[in-house]
């Protein structure tokens, strides 16, 4: 049987840009058919502005790859309308172990809040991933929406035209020449449009190696993440043992810095290394090796005039803490409501500066967080390894120190505070969690649940609060979603919106983030939040 | 928020410094620098104050002439 990712999914047929006498001009064309640039473009056709993508390849990313998506992500793609099928098909999981040596030093249990749609992490190959987010284009393009994916059209050259980019494109058939109006970069982490535009991509490397390995077999693990430091089977260093669905299963292990890269990838040294950790006995097949090194860097500003990076091209991450894709979803989430409304004429150009400040401020975080993972899995210093085995020892026995075991911190949305969009909280006595710039937290609702709700538009939501239904203010339609106390059986939107407060007015953007909170309603108060949200104040 | 104690603040100065001699006897260096980082992470968090341990970071680091 053929692989998912062996299957060509968008192959390339000629499309009449080719021959255009002269260069066709495109909306939005987007560089990368990966999870990021397959977002971006449902994002913006099921809002109705073109979008085509442009890939060298034909095919889903080869391998897994990517498995953890948390649950931000995946109320994301219900706003894409494609968060079911991933959480139908994925694994949810919750419990972890934690083995240091030879025994298990403790077991944590993510403990999900309730009262959310979506649970906090499911495991799922980045080639189904990647696979659904292919049939949600194809739907949406089937009901006529404009998106279009080019298959082996690979990008050569990138020229800025001031008022808009030229592309030139390589084909089976030969090359030719498009322009765009905008263009979201989305070519991954050694993106050729960065090099091409002879851009900065400034980190930090991590001198250490890891053999990945998706492995098929019937084995009785648990639905659990497993992580060894210092096992038996691997001295010295770390290895991980994770689900997915149809029976495959992750490990990662890690081999240190002077190796052979090629040697180690051969299945005669891959099997002896995977027999030592599952046991003589397993019966497993390889589905995917590959050997990794992590790099943790960013690119200084993410928008280029009309050249705009997301994803892998603008931001790398290790993977300790499943902040890749995660984190590029969120940079697309945070850029089509604003690229439409700037290519709408509903707000200024400099409204697309936002992205770059909020998301270089997420990149960051991400980066920040990811780096201490790897530090103390892979200590780079005889001291740092000595405090990392302490932690561990401690652990078995001391509560206190669990917190300080890192094996990959989940990653969890970035609340853009001092964002310009933001206006000042004018919420007394309401939760931090849902202050201006935060990610609005899901609550149950009657039968479904608030975020449901919420997204592609701004949103005055009340909480036993008067408003008018709707407010236009600077081109801007806010319509009014008024719930009360008698909506939330469960008391969980009171906790997450009201706190001390006894009602509340939210102002919130389309990518579901808090721009402005009250009290009660004030129009003026309220059309300047709007403007301000908007980059037009 | 408290102040990080560089005053006297030991009642028996040399039973403690005893103790922490004693802890280490006869231990390899590896055991003993094991030790001494469990014992700091215990003693840290019984402090649970960053902005004192970071106080004691600095004056632990600027005791010294540097190396
Ligand atoms: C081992 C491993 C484990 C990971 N685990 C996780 C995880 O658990 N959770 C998580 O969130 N992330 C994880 N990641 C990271 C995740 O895989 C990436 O963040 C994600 O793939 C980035 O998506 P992207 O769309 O930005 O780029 P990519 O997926 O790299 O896609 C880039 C696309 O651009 C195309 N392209 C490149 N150049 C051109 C050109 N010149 N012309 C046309 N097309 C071009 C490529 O063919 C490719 O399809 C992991 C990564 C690795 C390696």
């Amino acid at each position: 049987m053929n692989k998912i990712f062996e299957i060509p999914l968008y192959p390339y047929t000629r499309s009449p840009d080719q021959d255009a006498q002269t260069p066709a001009r495109r909306k939005v064309v987007i560089v990368g058919a990966g999870p990021i640039g397959l977002a971006a473009a449902i994002d913006l056709a099921q809002q109705g502005i073109e979008a085509i993508v442009l890939d060298d390849n034909d095919k889903v990313s080869f391998g897994s790859r990517a498995i953890c998506f948390a649950k931000r992500p995946l109320e994301i793609l219900d706003r894409l309308g494609c968060g079911q099928e991933m959480v139908d098909k994925g694994v949810v999981w919750n419990l972890g172990k934690v083995f240091f040596g030879d025994r298990k030093v403790y077991e944590f249990n993510l403990l999900p809040e309730e009262g959310h749609q979506r649970p906090a992490f499911i495991n799922l190959q980045q080639y189904y991933f990647e696979e659904y987010l292919v049939n949600r284009a194809r739907a949406l393009e089937s009901e006529g929406a404009p998106i279009e994916l080019r298959g082996q059209n690979k990008v050569l050259k990138v020229t800025d035209r001031g008022d808009h980019t030229e592309l030139l494109i390589d084909t089976p058939e030969g090359q030719y020449t498009l322009e765009a109006d905008w263009l979201i970069a989305c070519d991954g982490a050694g993106s050729p449009i960065r090099a091409m535009m002879g851009l900065d991509f400034v980190g930090r490397v991590f001198e250490d190696n890891f053999l990945i390995a998706d492995v098929i077999m019937d084995a009785d693990f648990p639905t659990e993440r497993w992580f060894w430091f210092d096992p038996p089977f691997n001295k010295g260093q770390s290895a991980l043992l994770h689900k997915q669905p149809d029976g495959v299963w992750r490990i990662d292990l890690q081999l240190g810095w002077d190796i052979d890269k090629e040697e180690e990838k051969k299945p005669e040294n891959v099997i002896p290394r995977l027999k030592a950790m599952l046991g003589e006995d397993v019966k497993f097949d390889l589905e995917w090796v590959s050997i990794y090194t992590f790099q943790c860097r960013r690119m200084e500003k993410f928008r280029h005039n009309r050249v705009i990076f997301a994803g892998d091209s603008a931001h790398q991450v290790s993977p300790f803490g499943a902040r890749g894709a995660n984190s590029g979803l969120q940079d697309t989430d945070n850029l089509v409501w604003k690229l439409k409304m700037v290519i709408d004429g509903t707000a200024p150009d400099s409204l697309l500066d936002s992205y770059d400040a909020e998301r270089v401020h997420g990149a960051d975080e991400n980066i920040l967080n990811s780096s201490r993972s790897t530090d103390f899995i892979t200590p780079k210093s005889e001291t740092s390894r000595i405090f990392r085995d302490a932690v561990l020892d401690l652990s078995e026995k001391y509560e206190f120190a669990r917190p300080l075991v890192n094996s990959g911190r989940l990653s969890v949305p970035c609340t853009y505070d001092g964002s310009p969009l933001n206006t000042p909280d004018a919420l007394p006595g309401g939760p931090a969690r849902t202050r201006p710039g935060a990610p609005c937290p899901d609550a149950p609702l009657g039968n479904g649940f608030l975020l449901g709700d919420l997204g592609d538009r701004f949103t005055l939501l009340t909480i036993d609060a008067e408003a008018p239904d709707t407010l236009d203010e600077s081109g801007i339609t806010v319509i009014r979603l008024a719930l009360s106390g008698a909506d939330d059986a469960t008391g969980a939107l009171a906790a997450r919106y009201l706190g001390d407060a006894k009602s509340a007015v939210y102002l919130i953007r389309p990518d579901q983030h808090v721009a402005a909170r009250w009290d009660s309603f004030d129009e003026t108060a309220t059309r300047a939040a709007i403007r301000r949200a908007t980059g037009q104040e | 928020m408290a102040d990080l104690i560089l005053k006297p603040n030991l009642a028996q100065a040399d039973d403690v410094y005893a103790d922490l001699l004693a802890a280490h006897e006869g231990l390899s260096k590896e055991d003993s620098d094991a030790l001494n980082a469990r014992l700091i992470l215990i003693l840290a968090n019984h402090i649970g104050d960053r902005a004192v341990l970071r106080a004691a970071l600095d004056a632990a680091r600027t005791a010294a002439p540097a190396g």
